[in-house]
């Protein structure tokens, strides 16, 4: 069916350069600033879900005096319903190295890690392989800098950066305090850059075509193409590179089933979207950008894909602060309540209340965003929850 | 086969005398021999010289550091949404069965362990698992038997 709104590209999945590590080898010649200035013009933001502006991170770090600076790469991808940072490690990691090398030579990082979440293990061997041709290839360049990977043991909060520097320290990966960022108090108390898979691989694209190239795809709102993993309902389940911008209901044509009742955007963390407001709806647009998408068609119960949801967070929560230990599972205790009559329909209303106040009241953003789908979800299948 | 000692010394040389060797200790203990016993912990502790508390406190925040003693596969299969979707119950039901274990339990024999897990990164091939770190995708109870055996025949 003819589609002008939906927009494939093909840039991150797109071949290599003949030469390994081309494009890092180019962009050395390139005055740094000007590189970092590129990225800003692009428009890129941080492609794990909180959307921070790339080359603003990057120039804040390149500015910190520091002698000892670290880039970590982010791949401890655990959001529900999200894999590409699977498909772009086992594809394409030549990459994600370029993109935290280029990192490194316009800061003046000299130790990168690759944080590799535990359920990805078996990518190792053939990551190191890669590591390998990097590490010779930087030293050909005349880069001073190495890559390792530290695997990750299994904990969703991981993926929040602070986490992840606490878990690298040898920690329990409870996040810290805000300010002061990993930017300036990062691994071990130095400045850290810390950037999603997606994120880092699409700023080598970024140098590769051009911030102009780039920045042209997309809306004015957004900038750029997206990977997005898109699972559930769909015959076309999988990892989809889109330009960004797009209306929901597009995005259901082009994906759905034909029967789709309603979208996850943005995995578990996110939003959940009935039908009557695909027409209104564009994803990245008040919703997140991780690009976990699942796509539900009207066979599913939403009592159930929700109590899946709660059981996840109250399993996931650190338990470092009240609000998100015990609101995570008084929410899960309050449906079942519900559900099964000992609780009156009026109930959910407070339970509504219960999770506005964790996101006003939790430390990180695992708590801070339960209410998205909770909320989105009770208030659109209200009577779902309830017979 | 390597002694716990001798993985600790390893690990400090590595990674320095500090917190930071920690978690890579404890993942090649489990590696070893698939979960952290006190004895463990207590050990690692006077390496570090920090407490065995703390020690026990990082360990049992991961999912993938286990505690208790473990079979040698430790089978996790995925619990997210579209898993369950796609008929997570049914190879749940089907592993139970060939292995006559609950959820949770260990067979007799040592050799396997049945757990759950959250989202594998898995979604788009579900319903998935793991044993220990090899995953398992679009399974059904027909596979899940044929890949038990497999792992059965492996070590007779």
């Amino acid at each position: 069916m003819a589609n002008n709104q939906l927009k494939r590209v093909d840039i991150i999945f797109s071949p290599y350069s003949v030469a390994p590590y081309e494009i890092l080898r180019l962009t050395m010649h390139k005055e740094k600033s000007d590189v970092i200035n590129e990225l800003i013009e692009s428009g890129l933001r941080g492609r794990g879900g909180a959307g921070f502006p790339t080359g603003l991170k990057w120039k804040y770090l390149a500015a910190e005096q520091d002698s000892e600076k670290y880039i970590i790469c982010n791949a401890d991808e655990g959001e529900p319903g999200t894999f590409k940072d699977r498909k772009l490690l086992v594809e394409v990691p030549r990459k994600v190295f370029s993109g935290m090398a280029i990192a490194a030579y316009v800061t003046g990082a000299k130790i990168g890690f690759l944080y590799l979440r535990r359920e990805y293990r078996n990518l190792i061997p053939q990551l190191n392989k890669e590591l390998d041709i990097f590490n010779e290839s930087a030293k050909k360049f005349g880069l001073d800098f190495k890559i390792s990977i530290f695997s990750g043991s299994g904990a969703y909060v991981c993926g929040e950066e602070t986490a992840l520097i606490e878990s690298m320290e040898g920690k329990r990966g409870e996040p810290r305090n805000k300010p002061p960022f990993p930017i300036q108090n990062g691994y071990l108390g130095k400045p850290t850059l810390v950037n999603n898979v997606e994120t880092f691989a699409s700023t080598s694209m970024i140098c590769r075509i051009g911030a102009d190239k780039y920045k042209a795809l997309g809306t004015d709102d957004q900038h750029g193409s997206k990977l997005f993993s898109i699972s559930g309902d769909s015959p076309k389940e999988g990892v989809h590179e889109l330009e960004l911008g797009m209306k929901i209901s597009d995005f259901v044509e082009e994906f759905g089933d034909g029967d789709t009742k309603a979208v996850q955007i943005g995995g578990v963390a996110g939003f959940c979207i009935p039908r009557k407001q695909f027409e209104t709806s564009i994803i990245g647009e008040g919703n997140t950008t991780g690009g976990a998408t699942m796509i539900f068609n009207s066979t599913r119960s939403m009592y159930n894909v929700l109590h899946n949801y709660l059981d996840f967070f109250a399993e996931e929560s650190c338990g470092q602060c009240t609000p998100c230990r015990v609101g995570t599972q008084q929410l899960l205790k309050g449906i079942e309540a519900v559900k099964s009559g000992k609780k009156p329909a009026s109930y959910l209303d407070d339970l509504i209340k219960l999770s506005k106040t964790m996101q006003i009241t939790s430390k990180c953003g695992l708590g801070q965003s339960v209410t998205n789908s909770f909320a989105s979800i009770i208030e659109n299948f209200r009577e779902e929850m309830i017979y | 086969m390597l002694e716990i000692s001798e993985i600790i010394q390893e690990k400090v040389a590595e990674h320095g005398r500090e917190r930071k060797a920690l978690l890579p200790i404890l993942q090649s203990i489990v590696n070893l021999k698939n979960y952290i016993a006190d004895k463990d912990m207590v050990q690692i502790a006077e390496a570090l010289d920090i407490s065995a508390a703390d020690v026990y406190g990082t360990a049992s925040f991961y999912s993938f550091l286990e505690t208790e003693e473990k079979g040698k596969y430790v089978i996790r299969v995925c619990k997210s949404i579209t898993c369950e979707m796609k008929g997570k119950h049914c190879v749940l039901k089907a592993l139970e069965d060939t292995l006559k274990v609950k959820l949770g339990e260990t067979t007799h024999d040592g050799l396997f362990s049945l757990e759950q897990a959250n989202c594998l990164g898995l979604c788009d091939v579900g319903p998935a698992m793991l044993i220990n770190e090899q995953p398992y995708t679009k399974l059904t109870p027909d596979s899940v038997h044929e890949i038990i055996t497999e792992y059965r025949n492996k070590v007779k």
